[in-house]
């Protein structure tokens, strides 16, 4: 129960780094790990910098041309996040504001994190997290902010770390494929849904995932 | 179907594939009716392409009859259309400048990767032109699918024949629009390096812009005397020595504008490649960086660079300090087709533009393969193939 509390806390100041608008907290830990230099304005996840308190942090911002408020309302429905995420099998809501992700994993099998919803912020921000427990403590938040005529800004942020034992090896082995990678393109098949209605497919033969 | 696969470096047949299907609400089928082959498969049947599949279906210069349409297309089954060969949403922030060929949304987001490796940023989706711009089967074709096809695709009207409208696809906009990028006002001196379709599209389009004088540099014998039909001056760069004689001919100043329609073409897409081959043949030899650096020091100062010419790596020994000091402005990029569809159109069914003369042949699809090889080979003779599925 220790652990898991300062890893809650590691982790708040890692995903408070990474979002718009970081906390004192957040730049007090930049600082310390970049003595050299003052902070720069760029998002923490660009650092050159790997470690965020043993958590691996995934992020990107998109711009999506279409209304902020609708993007909000899509992602608020975490049961259309399915549509576009690769590895989520699909999503379950099992009460307010809590939802089963079952992800995929190696082999066939899948993975079950149960998630509830720490800050929800309309319109501008949604932020989750998993419930005590999990075989993956993790957390997410995406924001949404105005981009004028460009549409709005919408930057994801995943920070998770895998228990240890063969569970963890075996999900982190998961999780590490490329997670960067697979970030960008969840987004990017999130703005070509959201901008086109579809999600760009070559032929038959692809991703039935990406048919949408 | 049948249909012109790619199967390895200089190994092109027509085989018998799966028919395509409509995946996307806008999608549309079409029989295709019209198919050409372009330049730029040339580099494909090179095999300097990477990312290129044995099956891969290739063309995208093609036209056809609705065949099929999906629940959110536009068009109507029976509608003959041409289509651009870069496939573009209408609705990302790019399609809503006009830069159709940077559209976020049309290349399938793991086919992203490699351009966004080697740009920066990933491309938009093209027709049969390998897994880097999104690994689309192609339109030399019976049959093929059309994304987008609310966006793309433009109707012809009744009574203008394939051949005068099939080239809207890619190498007729490709031209025009780097007459465009070439900024010309009446008056001007024009240079274009290469009389390829493309090139020859460039002298047609920069007359029509009002350009006073163009002058056309090849060796293909036929090509120059396409060129002159047009009324291009020409250069035979085997007979002449390039850079003095743009100075002669234009009174030591210079050409306005250079237009490089020749681009790295054969010699390759691969960084690696690029860097070895133009490090080979840096010198008097005419490798295909050649031409860009002569255009850059023939240009005028303060002229205008534009450049339609396909380049994919990096370029040795490229003259910045030329093209800084003589104050030079470059533009260049893959044709933002959809922007001058109807425009061109237009101007071909009111008899501005000619489009056919540069037909040499045409061919059942099911002689694709002799086709290559022949517009690959000889290329004084087999100046354009049109296919006929």
């Amino acid at each position: 129960m220790k652990e898991d509390k300062s890893n809650a806390f590691a982790l708040g100041a890692a995903a408070a780094v990474l979002a718009a608008g970081a906390g004192v907290a957040a730049r007090a830990g930049l600082a310390k790990r970049q003595a050299k230099h003052p902070p720069d304005d760029a998002p923490g996840r660009t650092a050159k910098r790997e470690n965020f308190g043993g958590y691996e942090v995934v992020g990107h911002a998109v711009t999506i041309n279409r209304p902020r408020h609708e993007l909000y309302a899509f992602w608020r429905d975490f049961e259309n996040l399915q549509r576009f995420m690769e590895n989520v099998e699909r999503i379950q809501p099992t009460g307010e504001d809590r939802a089963v992700w079952t992800i995929k994993a190696p082999a066939g099998q899948t993975v079950d994190v149960e998630t509830h919803v720490v800050e929800d912020r309309p319109d501008e921000l949604i932020a989750w997290r998993s419930v005590e427990g999990s075989d993956i403590d993790a957390e997410g938040r995406v924001h949404f902010r105005d981009a004028g005529e460009r549409g709005t800004i919408v930057e994801a942020i995943i920070a998770y770390k895998p228990p240890a034992g063969p569970v963890g090896k075996m999900i982190a082995k998961l999780f590490q494929r490329e997670p960067n990678i697979q970030g960008r393109q969840e987004l990017k098949r999130f703005k070509m849904l959201m901008e086109t209605g579809e999600i760009a497919v070559a032929n038959a033969e692809q991703d039935e995932k990406e048919k949408a | 179907m049948r249909a012109l696969t790619w199967q390895g470096t200089n190994n092109v047949r027509v085989d018998t594939v799966a028919d395509p299907e409509i995946l996307n609400s806008r999608d549309a089928i079409l029989r295709v009716t019209s198919t050409a082959i372009c330049g730029s498969d040339l580099h494909l049947y090179d095999g300097v392409i990477p990312t290129l599949m044995p099956g891969d279906v290739l063309g995208h210069e093609f036209m056809g009859v609705v065949e099929e349409v999906g629940p959110k297309s536009t068009l109507k089954k029976g509608q003959r259309v041409v289509v651009p060969f870069t496939i573009a949403c209408g609705s990302c922030y790019f399609c809503l400048k006009q830069q159709y060929a940077a559209c976020d949304n049309s290349n399938p987001v793991k086919n992203q990767e490699i351009s966004e490796k080697l740009y920066g940023h990933a491309m938009s989706g093209l027709f049969g032109y390998s897994h880097m711009t999104g690994g689309y089967p192609g339109g030399q074709a019976e049959y093929v699918r059309v994304p987008f096809s609310d966006v793309g695709p433009i109707v012809i009207p009744d009574g203008l024949e394939d051949d005068k409208v099939l080239f809207l696809s890619d190498i007729l906009p490709t031209g025009w629009m780097a007459a465009e990028n070439a900024a010309i006002e009446p008056g001007d001196i024009v240079a274009v390096f290469g009389c390829g379709p493309v090139g020859l599209f460039c002298i047609e389009s920069a007359i029509v812009m009002g350009a006073e004088t163009v002058i056309a540099i090849d060796h293909h014998q036929h090509r120059l005397e396409l060129a002159r039909n047009l009324g291009a001056k020409v250069i035979d760069f085997t007979e002449t020595v390039v850079g003095d004689a743009l100075m002669e001919m234009t009174g030591g100043i210079g050409p306005d504008a250079v237009i490089d329609a020749v681009g790295m073409e054969a010699h390759g897409f691969a960084p690696d490649i690029v860097l070895e081959i133009v490090k080979q043949k840096i010198g008097p030899g005419a490798d295909r960086g050649h031409a860009l650096r002569e255009a850059i020091s023939a240009v005028r100062k303060g002229g205008r660079v534009s450049i339609p010419g396909v380049y994919g790596g990096y370029l040795d020994k490229f003259p910045l300090g030329a093209m800084m000091e003589k104050g030079l402005e470059i533009r260049t990029g893959q044709t933002h087709v959809q922007r001058y569809s109807q425009m061109l159109l237009d101007k071909i069914g009111k008899g501005e533009l000619d489009t056919t003369f540069l037909i040499s042949h045409h061919l059942p699809l099911e002689q694709a393969a002799d086709g290559y090889k022949n517009f690959h080979d000889n290329q004084n003779e087999w100046t354009k193939v049109v296919l006929k599925p």
